[in-house]
């Protein structure tokens, strides 16, 4: 215990909030664990636990439709990421050039994805494609996946660019740099642990997204998620959850390597 | 005039290097939207995909009135009451939410500064994986032979399970746990700012820990409530997955109705009307939170959304 | 002014104004002209906002003047695009490029003008050797003490070996000690390439114990240009006497063919300075500075002393003056039966008071 003369930190402290923080942390991580946990059972009912097997683990690997949508999955995320980068690049440093007026504007329609609620967006790209008829499957859910990607990649390039000292474009013009030359050998280098940091982001959004790809998938562009999807619905059986730990496992390993990217060099 | 253009600017780049991306936004965002109100005024294709571009405002009919086969029209609040749960829902997760938040969100932000960011980065893993699998999670958990239900029988303090899975309560629990880092966040960056020597000074006038709480430290953090307030209601309402999944058939939120309409009903304007409306609670929401905050919320939700990043 | 001295840098009638928030516009400079010699060094000096950055980045090109007219060498330079000008700019910040090495941050202007790799790379090592810094080459801006930056970023500019080179309050961001010592390196650098050196500072000791020249900046004109000496004994405008020394402001009026202050009396003629300007009819104002007031303790003295503190060896003083308060400075030597709260006798020093600009 804490002496009741308190020092500088007891006094921040509120009783009660550290427990209620220990339990909202358990309720943030407990049920991806008994995901992970389950993905183990060698019982087919998933919740009623038989004994450890990797079975569930080589039963999904091998499957030919679920390699299909991995391939799906990762085409999709990866075109998304180069276009949503370039394109967040681009609207980075342009945004820090734009008067007051266009850059509300720009900046509200470069957020619309994340406050429009994702079945509206998805329904409505669908729509769009179906009109202009653009065939569903992979490459549609590419364009749309790009489109939400780019705040996304947008946010830690953004970061970067407004940490670096203007006068460091001057020095470079000062010393004779072109505005090319300047973009090529001091802006991209300066931006490059944002702009992976922000793809890496891209990437994992991409790659995790149900909705909008699930409504654009068409007859062949069944993406992972959608797939799993399809088996909750058919039967769950611990090959969801292994599957599901895979995902997981790739969704963590990313944002880590993201989060120290991003934190470097500050 | 080219004089001018370089002035204070030398190597900064243009503004027209954002044009390209914001073409593709106004291709992929901005149009889609407006077809949706177009779609929204259109009739029925007569093979259910697509639309007839006949001008109608029938879609919108349709949702306080239904058809009988004769041809008459009669009140019909199902749509409504839809909408009704929708918001209900949702308020109820974004103050489940807020409760969680407010204690966690203040813990981590008088914690050592090392300590926070790591802290903090826990708070985000969730956020970076896949919706599909955390609401898959709580299928598994609420189940009558999950964990919980097989901890209360086993223990002996029930009989049989209790039916959760399905239920609204289901729906609620799946949509606290996908957008609980949406409210903790912005609370955190608002409390991390916040200095904790003012409730020192008030502890030296006097005030007891539950006064210096809500006299001080909550009307300081009060544009990260209200930034996370915003961020979960929002995307809480136009929530798929958790209804979808933990609801079963019975507590259906928007959403599903909006896709069932793409999907089975194939009723393109009726769905593309109801998403107009979701469109229009999101809006109004969004004025009226801005209301209340002023520009505080607007300032806090973008620094909430940057300190995700 | 003399055109025979062959100026390296010359501008004529330079104004720019910035749009300010609320919609209006400030002069930044207004209608500047200023000749700098072959290599020399000149110090533009004067308050926050008063114009001599903006003047320093209108020469480098960061900036375009509004009008007027800059020329280097004799040809005019102000339609240049900034990469295109042989004039390299020392800045506040250092600006060095984090991401390269102390070597590729020198060598990159050497690079810009495509000079082969073996010129750069023995150009480089006598930059460095120049600003004593042998030996850093390999390291990051990043693992260098601020003192070390400011060199890298003195090589970096002095490598392109400019007609002119600019530095922009470029001992700013360091410690007290290490200023001093950088003052003196930045003196021996200027000697030793005979490049010409133009640096902004608001820091007058800075100025005074650097600049060949000083051009003294306020609200967007240059108030006055010379030698420090010449700066500091014979300023033409109340602001610069306040601004460079200490400088005690008294009005002074004409009384019947002579001069008087006010609630002192008349001014005897050997106090004046030799050459200081005329008083004509009316009210004006003298500078005088406080070591040249001088006090004399007397318990019927017509002054009281507001103030009396010993400082070092020097004693302090405050006097009242009719309405106003003279600040004093003497050897505590002569200071004895100077108190706070005794009375005093004021008298000038011969040829201290000079009459200024209001």
């Amino acid at each position: 215990m804490k002496s009741p003369r308190g020092t500088g930190t007891s006094l921040k402290n509120f009783p009660l909030f550290g427990p209620v923080a220990a339990i909202v942390f358990g309720f943030l991580y407990i049920p991806l664990v008994f995901v992970v946990g389950y993905s183990f059972n060698s019982n087919r009912v998933v919740t009623v636990w038989k004994g450890f097997s990797l079975e569930w683990y080589a039963d999904v690997l091998t499957n030919d439709d679920i390699q299909r949508a991995v391939i799906n999955s990762l085409r999709v995320a990866s075109i998304s990421t180069v276009l949503s980068v370039i394109f967040a690049t681009g609207l980075a440093i342009g945004l820090l050039r734009m008067a007051r007026a266009g850059k509300t504007a720009a900046w509200s329609l470069i957020m619309a994805p994340l406050v429009i609620p994702e079945i509206v967006f998805a329904i409505g790209t669908l729509a769009l494609f179906v009109q202009i008829r653009f065939p569903l499957g992979v490459d549609a859910i590419t364009l749309a996946h790009t489109a939400f990607c780019i705040p996304f990649a947008l946010l830690p390039i953004r970061a970067r660019l407004r940490s670096v000292d203007l006068a460091v474009y001057e020095a470079a013009a000062d010393l004779g740099a072109n505005e090319w030359v300047i973009f090529r050998r001091i802006t991209l280098p300066l931006l490059a642990p944002g702009i992976v940091a922000g793809a890496l982001l891209a990437f994992i959004i991409s790659l995790d997204d149900f909705i909008v790809s699930y409504f654009l998938a068409g007859a062949g562009g069944t993406t992972l998620p959608v797939y799993i999807f399809g088996m909750i619905r058919n039967a769950i059986t611990p090959g969801v959850n292994a599957l599901s730990t895979l995902l997981l496992l790739v969704s963590v390993v990313i944002v880590t390597v993201s989060y120290i990217i991003a934190r470097r060099k500050r | 005039m080219a004089r001018r253009s370089t002035s204070g600017r030398a190597g900064q780049g243009t503004w027209w290097a954002g044009l390209p991306g914001l073409a593709y936004l106004v291709a992929l965002v901005l149009a889609p939207l407006v077809i949706i109100v177009i779609f929204s005024f259109l009739s029925r294709a007569k093979l259910g995909v697509g639309v007839k571009w006949e001008f109608t405002v029938q879609p919108y009919v349709e949702l306080f009135y239904s058809e009988s086969l004769s041809g008459e029209r009669s009140f019909d609040p199902t749509y409504l009451q839809i909408f009704f749960n929708s918001v209900v829902y949702s308020l109820i997760t974004a103050l489940v939410c807020l409760v969680l938040s407010i204690p966690i969100a203040l813990w981590i932000a008088t914690r050592p500064p090392k300590w926070r960011t790591l802290l903090v980065f826990l708070v985000t893993i969730p956020f970076w994986t896949s919706l599909l699998i955390r609401t898959y999670a709580f299928v598994i958990i609420l189940n009558d032979n999950g964990p919980i239900n097989g901890a209360l029988t086993g223990l002996g303090i029930l009989s049989e399970p209790i039916p959760m899975l399905y239920t609204p309560f289901a729906t609620i629990v799946g949509l606290v746990y996908s957008f609980l880092p949406f409210m903790i966040l912005p609370i955190y960056a608002s409390a991390e700012r916040f200095d904790f020597r003012l409730a020192e000074a008030a502890y030296d006038l006097g005030a007891t820990k539950g006064r210096v709480l809500m006299r001080i430290v909550l009307p300081a953090v009060r544009p990260g409530i209200i930034a996370g307030l915003i961020l979960v209601f929002i995307p809480a309402l136009g929530s798929f997955l958790a209804p979808e999944l933990l609801g079963g058939g019975k507590t259906s939120m928007i959403a599903n109705v909006i896709a069932a309409q793409f999907g089975a009903s194939r009723n393109w304007p009726f769905g593309a009307a109801l998403s107009v409306m979701v469109l229009v609670i999101v809006m109004l929401a969004l004025v009226a939170f801005a209301v209340v905050a002023r520009r505080s919320s607007r300032r806090g939700s973008q620094q909430s959304l940057e300190s995700l990043l | 002014m003399a055109a025979t001295e062959a100026s390296a840098l010359s501008i004529r009638n330079v104004s720019k104004a910035f749009p300010t928030p609320e919609g209006g516009e400030v002069k930044a400079l207004d209608d500047v002209s200023l000749d700098v010699a072959d290599g020399s060094f000149m110090v533009l000096l004067g308050p926050s906002g008063c114009g001599k950055t903006t003047l320093l980045r209108c020469i480098a090109g960061l900036e375009s003047p509004d009008s007027g007219e800059i020329d280097l060498k004799g040809t005019r330079i102000d339609d240049v695009p900034v990469w295109k000008r042989r004039v390299n700019t020392v800045f506040q910040s250092y600006a060095l490029f984090p991401h390269m090495t102390v070597t590729q941050n020198v060598a990159f202007g050497l690079q810009m003008d495509k000079l082969p790799k073996g010129e750069i790379a023995q150009k480089v090592d006598r930059s460095l050797e120049l600003v004593r810094l042998t030996g850093l080459g390999g390291r990051r801006p990043s693992q260098l003490s601020g003192g070390q930056q400011q060199r890298v970023a003195l090589a970096r500019a002095l490598a392109k070996e400019p007609e002119v080179l600019l530095l922009d309050e470029p001992l700013s961001a360091l410690d007290l000690k290490l200023r001093r010592g950088m003052q003196l390196e930045l003196k021996r650098l200027q000697q030793e390439t005979h490049i010409t050196f133009v640096l902004v500072t608001h820091d007058q000791d800075e100025a005074m114990s650097m600049g060949d020249r000083v051009a003294v900046f306020n609200e967007g004109r240059i108030v006055q240009v010379g030698e420090p000496r010449e700066v500091y004994l014979r300023p033409r405008t109340r602001f610069v006497a306040d601004f460079i020394g200490e400088a005690n402001i008294v009005d002074v009026i004409t009384e019947g063919g002579g001069a008087a202050i006010t609630g002192w009396g008349a001014i005897p003629g050997e106090s004046w300075a030799a050459d200081s300007p005329a008083i004509g009819d009316g009210r004006r104002v003298a500078a005088v500075r406080p070591e040249d007031v001088m006090l004399t303790a007397g318990g019927d003295g017509r002054f009281p002393i507001i103030d009396a503190t010993f400082i070092g060896g020097d004693l302090h003083a405050v006097v009242q003056v009719g309405d106003m308060t003279l600040a004093a400075r003497q050897p505590a030597a002569d200071a004895t039966g100077l108190s706070t709260g005794g009375r005093c006798d004021v008298a000038f020093r011969a040829g201290s008071l000079r009459i200024v600009e209001d």
